[in-house]
């Protein structure tokens, strides 16, 4: 008789266990309950978000791919995979190896679905700077991308980094990754044709990670120091040389399917290959490779080690894939075959210790969430501007946010990982979007991560269609159109109402708007149970997207290119402040309304931008975020570092408050420079979409001067905004 | 002229000289996998960046070991060029083709960006295509570029002109706000006194096509072509 405390401290609930017991006709064995537990968790099984992850739309203009484990677009003969996919839990235990073993573990989803990663992206979150274990996680996390993405030979091209009090206790780390193959040449994650091999290659098994997506996942954070043994350990070099054995055994034609052994290990690689092939599978465990002795069935069949794979392969080929990896100096091993009753049937030494229908655990119970809006919401949401004091020096105010660390440089961050391997990066990082060629085209992807968690708070529905509309306008500033998306869906514990009514809403808002958008979501992951003894962290639908430049040459990006060219304002600024990160910066509140969006004018100034670049005549274009227009227009001055020039903006449409026109966060805008021959044709460009159009200034001189009328409200030395903005976050960060 | 790549497990810019010489040079090439134990028939070894081995224990110091290095070794000496490009410039000292080794970087970071080199010397079979004293505009990326040599070493290195590359300012001034990791000298390059090998950190391959933001590093593959073939 199995104790409920026993499958509760797997993460079973009573329920879950009487179903258990009803699939299998008798008691489980550890084993199985093991493997049950990790199945039918959050992680693995989507029990919680199912329901709503139905809502995302599927198809787009380019052709969708929805693998088992990621999924892409087709682009000509190419295929796109890409997935981004969080290591919350594990980083804010162990920094390096929880973000380490993130990017790992995401660059194998790529490489098994066939194609070659060619660069990775992230979205990281933390709380305040001042605490001492913050700026320990982020170099921590730092130090583990770098460690891991450098030795891989995956640039690392993009991302984003914000901070935030709520993320105090429970930091983000979500890693995309994308990867380009022949469309022919894609590999499924399946076990199919009975008496076919199952072969586990790449490193060996120990006691690393167990119960890692189980009980580090997929439940609230509090007694994190003591789970440090659940966090997996990274080897670079290995998944090196496993990328390079997995695509040469790929060629070969002998491979049926493969999976990364990632959350649950074996466990889970058995049954979800047997199940997506509709097959059955026997292994005996005992053949499993071991780093480690006296290892527990139950031990073997939830480890966590990485760098290691399931393969089927076609059988009388075994001989030909173990040469492909004894090359690599890596193990390739016959465990077992595909059989075809339906049932995962694991051995050890011959004797059965687990033996059950694949698709019982892959079909994991799904939970219909209450949920329910927060109370305190209402009360955030009124923000009356009169009573916000207006700036007494503007020059002041401009520096302070772009030396906050959410805006200022990066560079301390991307500095430190390789984002030019491969020898694709032709917009390096520090630009809207990252901008990489494909090799033998003449086409190039843009590729960017964003998400303001802060308006997803304040409006889950409306936040979670800015970071949709945002990212789109990221891309279109490079040059491309975008193209689908891959979505990191960071929210609190799902069992509480109003983290799920933030799930929800964020839900709907996505899926709207990439419908809008004509966008399909093909590829995600759900973190949930985001939460530190003071509460949940920001609702955080981290979104990834894809974009694609038909023409290499029309490359844009974001900075100034000549002085005395025209600066454009497309769209229109509004009396709003709700969510900016002035408001928290300057005025240290969080408060009021994410700020409006109105998706057809979004669309009216992503068509005319893009129009504009594709026909060669802006020299720069950049989207107005966080910090608003008055922090664009300064990273238009100083972004590109061999090339900083000043501007002099003495035309901008000042309707109320001078402090909203600079420093709100008004969406749908952009910040385009060309010459002045150019300027009417882009004028036409957007009166033909229908796009508010305005001359703001020209580009040129030593200082940034904003002056509304006669009164000059900004004059800063270009050296001076370049200086703050470079230099903040390493001094925060060594501080 | 063939140009051979070597592939040590755990390199990782083989594949990007591999498509610089055969695609923008447009010249012949080959993997030269580091277990084979006979080298191929070759004008220019490139040994490439990344983490042979996984860079455990020291850079280079496994790689150096492979059946291979014995090859190169053979052919280096019989006047072969070879270039080893970061981490095959660790390759190169620990084997002892190039003297000196190679510190962690002084900000303990790994550092990768756009920096200046200013070209020393023009008469090597890599450099003859550069004029004396050009600033390349050329990417680093590593963690131990902290170039070290003792004193006699460096006198040594300089009265034999065998410094190749600086790292210098976008004007060409050599000084410790243009070195980037704290190397000796600002040493970026060396070369060995017979002039035919040839060790860099930066990296030309990924600096050898307009769309990458900068085809400096393309004028050291075209130098090698040039010598290996004086009529192209």
């Amino acid at each position: 008789m199995v104790k409920p405390e026993v499958y509760k401290s797997l993460g079973l609930n009573d329920n879950e266990y009487q179903k258990i017991l009803d699939i299998l006709k008798r008691e489980p064995t550890p084993t199985e309950l093991a493997m049950f537990s990790v199945e039918w968790s959050e992680h693995c099984g989507y029990t919680r978000s199912r329901n709503w992850l139905k809502l995302l739309p599927k198809k787009g203009k380019y052709k969708s791919l929805i693998g088992e484990d990621s999924g892409g677009i087709i682009v000509d003969d190419l295929a796109v995979i890409f997935k981004m996919e969080s290591h919350n839990h594990p980083s804010q235990v162990e920094p390096k190896q929880g973000a380490a073993t993130g990017v790992g573990g995401i660059i194998r989803d790529i490489f098994t679905a066939g194609a070659r990663p060619i660069a990775s992206l992230n979205s990281l979150r933390f709380g305040s700077l001042t605490q001492t274990y913050n700026r320990y996680l982020l170099r921590g996390v730092v130090d583990g991308i770098q460690f891991y993405g450098n030795c891989v030979g995956v640039p690392t091209v993009g991302g984003e980094i914000y901070f935030d009090e709520s993320y105090t206790g429970n930091c983000l780390v979500n890693v995309m990754c994308i990867g380009v193959a022949k469309k022919t040449k894609l590999a499924r994650a399946r076990a199919t044709g009975y008496g076919n091999s199952i072969m586990y290659v790449g490193s060996s098994t120990g006691r690393d990670g167990i119960g890692g997506c189980s009980v580090l996942a997929s439940h609230e954070f509090k007694e994190s120091e003591e789970k440090r043994p659940a966090v997996q350990i990274g080897d670079p070099f290995t998944e090196k040389c496993l990328i390079e054995a997995t695509l040469e055994a790929l060629a070969t034609g002998y491979v049926i399917g493969i999976k990364d052994m990632g959350a649950a290990g074996i466990t889970c690689s058995t049954s979800e290959m047997a199940s997506a092939g509709n097959s059955g599978m026997e292994v005996d465990i005992a053949r499993v490779p071991r780093r480690e002795s006296n290892m527990q069935p139950w031990e073997v069949m939830m480890s966590e080690s990485q760098e290691r794979m399931l393969v089927c392969v076609k059988k009388g080929k075994e001989k030909e894939i173990e040469r492909i990896f004894s090359k690599w100096d890596l193990n390739a091993v016959v465990i077992g075959k595909v059989t075809d009753d339906g049932v995962v049937r694991i051995k050890d030494k011959g004797k059965i210790v687990a033996e059950i229908k694949a698709h019982s655990l892959t079909q994991s119970p799904v939970y219909d969430m209450p949920y329910k809006k927060p109370n305190y919401l209402d009360r955030l949401n009124k923000l009356d501007i009169n009573k916000i004091p207006e700036p007494k020096n503007y020059n002041e105010t401009l520096l302070k946010l772009l030396s906050s660390p959410s805006i200022c440089s990066k560079k301390w961050v991307y500095e430190q990982y390789d984002h030019m391997v491969q020898t694709n990066t032709a917009v390096l990082p520090g630009s809207d979007a990252s901008v990489l060629r494909l090799k033998g085209t003449n086409k190039a992807l843009a590729a960017t991560a964003d998400c303001n968690s802060r308006y997803c708070f304040l409006n889950p529905y409306r936040g979670a269609q800015i970071a949709v509309a945002e990212a789109a306008r990221n891309l279109v500033c490079s040059g491309a159109q975008a193209a689908a998306v891959t979505d990191c869906l960071n929210f609190g514990n799902p069992e509480k109402p109003d983290r799920f009514w933030q799930f929800k809403n964020c839900m709907e808002g996505i899926a709207d708007a990439c419908k809008f958008f004509d966008i399909p979501v093909v590829s995600g992951n759900v973190s949930f149970y985001n939460e530190s003894p003071k509460g949940a962290i920001h609702p955080t639908p981290a979104i990834g997207m894809i974009g694609v430049i038909n023409d290499i040459k029309k490359v844009c990006t974001q900075y100034f290119k000549k002085e005395n060219e025209i600066i454009i304002l497309l769209g229109s600024s509004k009396e709003e402040l709700g969510g900016s990160e002035y408001l928290k910066v300057i005025h240290g509140l969080i408060k009021g309304d994410a700020p409006q969006l109105d998706l057809r004018l979004e669309r009216a100034v992503q068509q005319t931008a893009q129009e504009a670049i594709k026909k060669g005549l802006a020299s720069s274009a950049h989207d107005c975020s966080e910090g608003g227009l008055a922090v664009t227009l300064a990273e238009c001055c100083i972004s590109n570092n061999d090339n900083v020039m000043g501007a002099l903006i003495d035309n901008l449409d000042f309707i109320g408050r001078k402090d909203t026109a600079l420093f709100g966060e008004s969406q749908s805008r952009i910040v385009i420079s060309c010459n002045k021959k150019s300027a009417g044709k882009i004028r036409a460009i957007a009166q033909n979409f229908a796009a508010p159009f305005r001359i703001i200034g020209t580009t040129g001189g030593k200082n940034l001067k904003i002056s509304s009328g006669k009164n000059v409200l900004i004059n800063l030395p270009i050296k001076r905004i370049l200086d703050k903005w470079t230099n903040s976050l390493q001094s925060l960060i060594t501080a | 002229m063939k140009f051979g790549v070597v592939v040590f497990p755990g390199s990782n810019c083989d594949r990007d000289c591999f498509y610089t010489v055969k695609n923008v040079l447009k010249q012949p090439v080959k993997y030269i996998w580091h277990k084979q134990t006979k080298l191929d028939d070759i004008d220019c070894a490139i040994l490439p960046g990344g983490f042979s081995y996984g860079d455990y224990l020291r850079t280079g110091a496994i790689a150096r070991f492979s059946p291979l290095m014995k090859q190169i070794y053979r052919f280096a000496q019989k006047g072969g060029l070879v270039i080893g490009i970061c981490n095959g410039f660790q390759i190169l000292l620990e084997a002892g083709l190039l003297p000196g080794a190679m510190l962690r970087n002084k900000n303990l970071h790994f550092i990768c960006k756009y920096v200046y080199i200013k070209t020393e010397t023009n008469k090597t079979p890599f450099t003859n295509f550069c004029s004396r004293n050009q600033i390349l505009k050329i990417p680093i990326a590593h963690n131990e570029g902290n170039y070290y040599i003792d004193k006699s070493g460096l006198k040594t290195l300089e009265e034999n002109r065998q410094i190749v590359f600086r790292y210098c300012s976008q004007d060409g001034a050599v000084n410790n706000q243009s070195n980037p990791n704290g190397a000796l000298a600002n040493i970026a390059g060396i070369i060995n006194k017979n002039g035919n090998v040839l060790g860099m950190m930066p990296h030309p391959e990924r600096s050898s096509e307009k769309i990458l933001g900068s085809e400096d590093g393309f004028l050291i593959f075209k130098s090698i072509a040039a010598w290996l073939n004086p009529k192209i």
